[in-house]
């Protein structure tokens, strides 16, 4: 018995990112398509940077939850266009990364063209805007090191591309 | 001769490949460990953009080589990436001023790439350009900071522009490959490409009062597989692992 796609979506909603565990691999936004080839579950992945670590771990971490929850035979699709963006973070996602201590991207991708000074970004403790970068890169490629000239407190901003 | 659209292939990929290499080896090194930080990130966005380009070159040659394979495998000559990236670090001027002459071309080159008649290569350069809309915003930020800096810190930048500017021009040479290309309509017009970067790096040298060297000198060949003595000691130690214990995995 084939699990329903709903379900299927449900499940990915349960998987945690690897790196940033708060959200799951569905909030993320990196799950393009979710079918069935014959009795092949096959989900369609598209990686977030080209050169996160993080994918091939990603790939694992699906087929793996997958295959525990039932589904018979998982394949992964690697998928680059149209290429991600932050803009398919989910709301919900943006509020968990908030509340873990990461400022959600504070723009739609398409009005920043990479600039991090166009970004406003608010801070995720105190919610003042009154924030400075300390570096264009953070932990993670995806993410700068901000400070909060408020709370003092520095923080991740999750940039918007 | 191989095949043009191959050579294009590994001509992108051996650009961030070897640039990758020279970022990486700031890890631990760096001045401040924001910027250490950074360099180790935009290596890594590097590494990523190989992996694109040189999968798609493997493919498009048909003869079952992998990404790891043209990485690790192939020998000096066999590398096209332009000789500006393969230039030793020397300080953190030489590194941030090689970034962003790079970069000054990456961007508008990615962006006629995004117009390609190749939908394998619009796909790859419509990713690749938001990671190197960072790229730039971040080196052309401290380019001016430290070009407009201290007597020191402007002193060293211009230093690094008057070593490498002459490198530029295998960055913005063309050559048949190139031709037949374009006239496939997969590689943009170089004349915008070039009025891009030309228009980028005068605002930019202007803002951080340096000057561009007008010795006229000139240095090309990379994209033909020509390198500079530095080439080898970077194969050396990037492909010593394969060369050792050749097919080893894990």
């Amino acid at each position: 018995m084939q699990a329903s796609l709903d379900t299927v979506w449900t499940w990915l909603g349960e998987i945690p990112d690897p790196e940033i565990p708060v959200i799951s691999l569905a909030d993320l936004g990196i799950i393009r398509d979710v079918g069935y080839d014959d009795d092949r579950l096959v989900v369609t992945v598209t990686p977030t940077y080209s050169g996160c670590p993080a994918t091939s771990i990603i790939a694992l971490d699906i087929e793996t939850e997958l295959l525990k929850r039932g589904a018979q035979k998982v394949e992964i699709r690697q998928q680059l266009s149209p290429a991600w963006t932050t803009d398919w973070i989910s709301q919900e996602g943006r509020e968990k990364l908030r509340a873990f201590g990461i400022a959600p991207p504070a723009m739609a991708a398409a009005n920043c063209a990479g600039m991090l000074k166009a970004q406003n970004v608010a801070c995720p403790h105190c919610g003042s805007e009154d924030t400075e970068n300390i570096s264009p890169r953070g932990s993670t490629p995806c993410k700068a090191q901000f400070r909060c000239r408020s709370c003092m407190e520095p923080f991740d901003y999750f940039k918007a591309i | 001769m191989m095949d043009p659209f191959v050579t294009f292939c590994l001509r992108m990929g051996d650009n961030a490949l070897i640039l990758a290499q020279r970022t990486g080896e700031w890890c631990g090194h760096a001045p401040a460990l924001e910027e250490d930080i950074a360099f180790a990130n935009m290596g890594l966005d590097l590494i990523g953009q190989t992996q694109l380009w040189l999968k798609l070159g493997g493919e498009a040659e048909g003869k079952g080589r992998s990404a790891d394979d043209l990485a690790f495998l192939r020998t000096e000559r066999q590398f096209y990436n332009c000789q500006l990236v393969e230039q030793p670090n020397v300080d953190f001027a030489h590194a941030l001023m090689r970034q962003y002459l790079f970069d000054a071309w990456h961007l508008p080159m990615l962006d006629g790439l995004t117009q390609s008649s190749d939908e394998r290569v619009r796909a790859i350069a419509a990713k690749v350009i938001k990671e190197v809309r960072y790229h730039i915003d971040r080196s052309r930020d401290l380019v001016i900071g430290l070009g407009d800096g201290t007597d020191e810190s402007r002193a060293r930048m211009q230093g690094a522009l008057d070593e490498l500017w002459p490198f530029t021009a295998d960055l913005l040479s063309s050559d048949a490959i190139d031709d037949e290309l374009i006239a496939r309509g997969i590689l943009p017009d170089p004349a915008p490409v070039i009025e891009a970067f030309r228009a980028e790096t005068a605002a930019t040298f202007a803002a951080a009062r340096l000057s561009v060297p007008d010795t006229g000198l000139t240095r090309t060949g990379g994209r033909n597989g020509i390198h500079t003595e530095h080439m080898g000691f970077i194969l050396a130690e990037m492909q010593y692992l394969q060369r050792t214990y050749p097919g080893v995995s894990w």
